[in-house]
């Protein structure tokens, strides 16, 4: 099925129906096999103890952190090139996804810094990137909250997604030197021991179930947003029937 | 070129005249240098330190402040549909506009750092750095704004969500601007890198603002 076939929305909802139990069953499972290849096969680090097992909850949260604003980004081009009306769908939806897993990432680095650094906040270089990544997400959110219209919203959401891909590098950088400039890096080792294989595979595999989690999420929402556009339309067409009459 | 010149001079001179906020940035720039004090205490030796982040964000906060009048007020009065439907490239037309808004509200900014600089006990040499990094940033601001301007213009609380979208993207240009100027007073670094950079942020936005403030308006007004 091309990727033009699902601009038709019940087509999609169709696909979202089959694939959806199967994903979750799937997210299920990835979910079982990583926490229990975190909880009892990994060793505690040496010198962290049982504290870095929040890696294995904060890494995979922080890369799609990064992965979300791509897939908004694929999105956003979707909606101004191509005008594929389930684009902008798939733009909102993942928006609310992407400021979690974000969130996410910054409280579980900032629980797993207390115990290693002391304090639950540095402004290390990329606890700070990370938190204006947070930022803008919460800015296209507030920006699909403000206008009513849900197609122009999609727009202007798109325009303001793609002028923040361009501008997540620079940030990136910026704050990396910002950083190097103020404080040497005595908080975080550069570089860090080499990950073992006994890390690295169930690190992996909670990798695979967070995107799954998000890939579940993400098709879920996206047929939220469509029914919850069908009855707006609904809602809009009953106000001009009543007006008419 | 007379049309782009004529919108030109038209945004100055509306900016100046009765009506217009050209000096409400410098009056609240003047503000909030003064309100600085009175939140971190009157230690000289201390805002000394501190006088070029406190002139950088105060900068960056008064700049924003007359952004949302930037396109909205052409938009209430009609003039910005004949500019969509006008000859002139609307990349061109917002760049004049966004050059008009930086010569009437964020040169006066530059113009007022000397005084406010003393204020706040800096020396001649860091005075100078601060106000030339100004205005090599500024337009930087000003750009990044324009996006920000266009993407809220038609939206009833558009003024309110214009500082939400549009400080996230200023951090390089405040991390860039504060470091060249403390750099040329206390060092390590250079000023000359960070001076560049910062440079080199204003001439990208000047790119990217008026190519995404176009889009943003062909998109949003229809």
């Amino acid at each position: 099925m091309a990727l033009i076939d699902l601009a038709n929305p019940t087509r999609f909802l169709a696909l979202a129906a089959r694939v959806l139990p199967w994903l979750a069953a799937a997210t299920a499972l990835a979910f079982a096999a990583g926490l229990y290849l975190v909880w009892f096969t990994t060793p505690d680090d040496y010198q962290q103890g049982a504290t870095v097992k929040i890696m294995f909850i904060h890494v995979p949260n922080a890369w799609l952190a990064m992965g979300v604003w791509t897939v908004m980004s694929i999105a956003s081009i979707g909606t101004l090139v191509w005008r594929h009306p389930l684009a902008d769908v798939a733009a909102k939806s993942a928006a609310p996804l992407g400021a979690a897993f974000t969130f996410l990432a910054l409280v579980t680095g900032s629980l797993w810094g207390r115990p290693m650094w002391g304090t639950y906040w540095v402004w290390d270089a990329r606890l700070t990137s990370v938190l204006v990544l947070l930022l803008m997400y919460l800015g296209v959110i507030a920006l699909w909250r403000t206008v009513d219209d849900p197609s122009r919203a999609g727009r202007a959401a798109a325009i303001l997604t793609l002028v923040g891909a361009v501008n997540l590098p620079v940030i990136k950088f910026s704050v990396d030197w910002w950083n190097t400039l103020h404080q040497p890096a005595s908080v975080l080792r550069a570089g860090g021991p080499a990950i073992h294989p006994a890390i690295l595979t169930p690190l992996l595999v909670m990798a695979i179930a967070f995107v799954l989690l998000f890939v579940t999420l993400h098709l879920a929402a996206m047929r939220n947003e469509i029914l919850r556009r069908r009855v707006r339309s609904m809602w809009l067409m009953q106000a001009h029937a009543a007006q008419g009459a | 070129m007379t049309a782009l010149s004529a919108l030109l001079l038209r945004d100055m001179r509306l900016a100046v005249r009765v009506g217009g906020g050209a000096l409400m940035g410098v009056l609240f720039f003047l503000i909030v240098v003064t309100l600085v004090p009175f939140a971190v205490g009157p230690d000289l030796a201390q805002l000394r330190r501190i006088g070029p982040a406190i002139l950088w964000l105060g900068a960056l906060l008064a700049s924003l402040l007359t952004l949302d009048r930037l396109l909205a007020a052409d938009h209430e009065d009609g003039s910005l549909d004949l500019i969509l439907m006008g000859g002139t490239p609307l990349e061109l037309a917002v760049l004049a506009k966004a050059v008009a808004h930086w010569v009437a509200s964020c040169l006066p900014l530059v113009v007022a750092t000397p005084l406010l600089g003393l204020f706040l006990n800096l020396e001649p040499l860091a005075i100078g750095a601060v106000a030339l990094t100004l205005l090599a940033g500024t337009p930087a601001l000003t750009c990044i704004g324009l996006i920000g301007a266009a993407l809220s213009v038609a939206l009833r609380r558009g003024g309110l969500l214009l500082p939400v979208l549009v400080l996230p993207l200023t951090v390089p240009v405040l991390i860039f601007g504060v470091a060249a100027s403390n750099a040329a007073v206390a060092g390590p670094m250079s000023f000359g890198a960070p001076f560049l950079i910062l440079c080199a942020l204003s001439l990208g936005s000047l790119v990217l603002g008026p190519f995404a403030a176009a889009a943003a308006l062909r998109h949003g007004l229809e």
